[in-house]
């Protein structure tokens, strides 16, 4: 104790003769000398790399050309990933449905009772091949082809283009940064949100990582808008209308970070942005085998390990709540009627808001969840192709409508529980732990509740 | 007999530091391309001539004034941890702007070797660092490599194996500064010195304290108190 008083005298001490430019000569002296012993040990023969990096900056980070690239960039990532993916989805599916085939006459040899095969084929089989077969191809694709373009040295112009309006709404640049990290996951874009020095910008990240769409709703998003919202098209028009909702979608989840960072900064997070210096990497050739093998080994397979561990139970208890039977109404259907009303107000239903909050654990298995719910009370129909699922949603009186705001829903409702838990480590507040649960969930009521109600009271459903 | 040695990697984003990391360690992680990827640090181990390397990947800064809570972590592992060796990783294609960092850790610590990584893609851009001449500047080894490639991995594994024997001795170069600031160093480092262990650079705690940085205050504070405690509770036990 008796130290830390001796400590707070020398620092007084140094205080008085501090000076308020101090900091700001040190560092000057260190760039002075590390200029001093490059000037003395680094020889340049050729210059023609920086020219490039110089010329590709001025395209890609130009006021006028800067955000349309991103926009188009963006869009190719989707396109790809979502032309890509259809046939492998269908392909996976097929299989499955091959082998459950033979499952059911395996178990129909055995004898086994009815709530086995219940559990076990059409619970716990069904469940995670349809999280496999529908989730993996999409990943296989997006994690590499984004990881390229990080790996190109794409991604610093983005949080570069990004980083002027985040200024405006009195957030930081950095934020682009944790935003594209939540791309991947909002789990893991907590952590990176250290990377925010100001405790309160860092607070704006976090609270707002939310509303861009992490690769466990990715899933729901890309099934959901090809099934529903390029019916009228096809071929190549199809995936690229597709495409565009997709885009759509996650521009309008950038908007909402930009109008939530700017109402907080206003309000109960009041504060002038801190200055920043953003250093942009060079550009460099990515070793493409390298990335696409670790992207899609390490990234795809363990997002996907984690979508199956908690799919194969959550699809098992669907599975038993919905055949569990007290009277004659299984005890999901309790739940799903009891829901009913609010979810038709949405312009979704008591099936959808259950899968969502059944799906709090992990944004993947939401659509497993729904599908189980719905098979189970409508027909069982054997899922093998994309269209057969668009019947079973069809069947139960969904439209463009149900679709959109089921994405809407997804795009904004509360992070999930893993995020939740995130959230609390880093800040260590309730507070903020709930404010990060109710903000995203008012704003997603709030926006499917009017759009339910314009598109009713416009007759356009 | 086999040692443990602690080795620590510092370096700028994108420098290659968390591939050398992997490539070191045969530890497959992701590696990315932004700020602050690696915050929780990653660890790793490595043998080489019979001794085992524990290697710490530290968070990716610029610099180490403990702006950022990543500039902190980094920091504090290197100034209280006391690592064997510090590797620092530069950016063989922008070695003037990743130097800073360099001769912030030079003044913090002493066992250092300095990488200077993507020394394929500085030769492909004609770029050539002349290391003889930087290690003798520095007064620490410099080693060139290329951590995609593994080149120049065995002279730097021999560089930490005489690193750790004391076969090399590092005299860390330190920046001296301007006039004014050296006066003031030199008045608030005596009454530094008797406050803070012998391992605890007299003169960086100085600069630290001149330019303001209380949050390193309160962690030698913190440390001495947890010290204190320790050996009190050895005294009276409960």
């Amino acid at each position: 104790m008796d130290l830390s008083i001796q400590f707070d005298k020398v620092l007084n001490e140094a205080r008085d003769i501090s000076s308020a430019e101090i900091r700001d000569e040190i560092v000057q002296s260190l760039h002075e000398k590390s200029k001093e012993l490059c000037a003395r040990t680094v020889t340049f023969s050729k210059t023609k790399e920086d020219v490039r990096t110089e010329k590709l900056d001025a395209v890609l980070t130009s006021p006028i050309f800067g955000f349309p690239i991103m926009l188009i960039m963006l869009g190719a990532v989707f396109y790809l990933t979502i032309a890509g993916a259809n046939v492998p989805s269908s392909m996976l599916g097929e299989f499955f449905s091959w082998i459950e085939g033979y499952l059911t006459i395996f178990f129909q040899w055995m004898g086994a009772p009815e709530w086995l095969y219940g559990i076990l084929v059409l619970g716990l089989f069904r469940g995670t091949t349809w999280v496999i077969s529908v989730m993996l191809p999409p990943m296989a694709i997006f994690f590499p082809v984004f990881a390229l373009l990080e790996n190109f040295g794409y991604l610093p112009r983005v949080a570069f283009n990004m980083d002027r309006i985040f200024k405006q709404v009195g957030a930081h640049g950095k934020q682009s940064l944790t935003m594209a990290m939540g791309f991947g996951c909002n789990a893991a874009a907590m952590m990176s949100t250290r990377i925010i020095e100001s405790p309160r910008e860092r607070m704006l990240a976090i609270l707002t990582n939310n509303f861009v769409p992490c690769n466990g709703r990715w899933g729901t998003l890309i099934i959901l808008s090809s099934l529903f919202m390029a019916a009228g098209f096809t071929g190549g028009w199809a995936s690229l209308v597709t495409t565009a909702v997709i885009v759509g979608i996650v521009l309008f989840g950038i908007i909402v970070t930009f109008f939530v960072s700017f109402v907080l900064s206003k309000t109960a997070l009041k504060g002038v942005p801190t200055h920043y210096t953003l250093e942009l990497p060079p550009y460099r050739k990515p070793k493409v085998w390298d990335t696409v093998i670790r992207a899609s080994l390490t990234r795809s397979i363990s997002v996907l390990m984690r979508a199956v561990k908690i799919a194969a139970p959550a699809a098992m208890l669907t599975w038993i709540l919905a055949n569990v039977f007290i009277g004659d109404t299984s005890i999901l259907m309790y739940f799903v009627n009891f829901l009913d009303p609010f979810g038709k107000m949405l312009g979704m239903d008591g099936y959808i808001l259950a899968a969502f909050l059944i799906g709090l654990p992990a944004n993947e298995i939401v659509l497993p969840v729904l599908l189980m719910g719905y098979l189970s009370t409508g027909s069982l129909t054997e899922v093998d192709n994309l269209m057969d699922l668009k019947q079973i949603f069809l069947d139960h009186g969904w439209t463009w409508l149900t679709a959109l705001n089921m994405m809407l829903f997804s795009l904004l409702h509360f992070p999930c529980g893993t995020t939740l838990v995130n959230i609390y480590k880093e800040t260590k507040s309730k507070k903020w732990t709930f404010m990060s649960f109710i903000i995203p969930t008012v704003i997603a009521i709030a926006v499917t509740f009017i759009l339910a109600q314009a598109a009713w009271l416009f007759g356009w459903v | 007999m086999s040692n443990v040695y602690r080795v620590a990697l510092a370096g700028n984003p994108n420098t290659g530091k968390s591939t050398l990391f992997n490539a070191l360690t045969g530890l497959k992680q992701h590696t990315g391309n932004w700020a602050g990827k690696t915050v929780d640090m990653a660890e790793g181990t490595m043998q080489h001539k019979g001794e085992t390397y524990k290697l710490i990947d530290l968070p990716g800064t610029y610099s180490l004034f403990s702006n950022s809570k990543d500039e902190e972590v980094a920091r504090n592992y290197i100034v209280f941890e006391k690592p064997d060796i510090t590797l620092v990783v530069l950016d063989a294609t922008s070695l003037e702007r990743n130097m800073n960092l360099a001769l912030q850790v030079l003044e913090m610590t002493t066992n250092v070797i300095v990488c200077v990584n993507l020394i394929d893609e500085a030769a492909k851009r004609g770029i050539s660092i002349n290391e003889q001449q930087l290690t003798r500047r520095l007064g620490v080894p410099v080693v060139k490599i290329s951590a995609r490639n593994k080149t120049g991995f065995p002279l730097l594994f021999d560089t930490m194996d005489r690193l750790v024997k004391g076969i090399i001795q590092c005299q860390p170069a330190l920046i001296s500064y301007h006039t004014v600031i050296e006066e003031k160093i030199s008045k608030i480092e005596p009454l530094v010195r008797p406050l803070i262990d012998d391992d605890l650079s007299a003169r960086w705690v100085a600069l630290r304290l001149l330019d303001g940085d209380e949050s390193l205050l309160d962690e030698i504070k913190g440390r001495m108190a947890q010290k204190e405690e320790q050996t009190r509770g050895l005294k009276y036990p409960v």
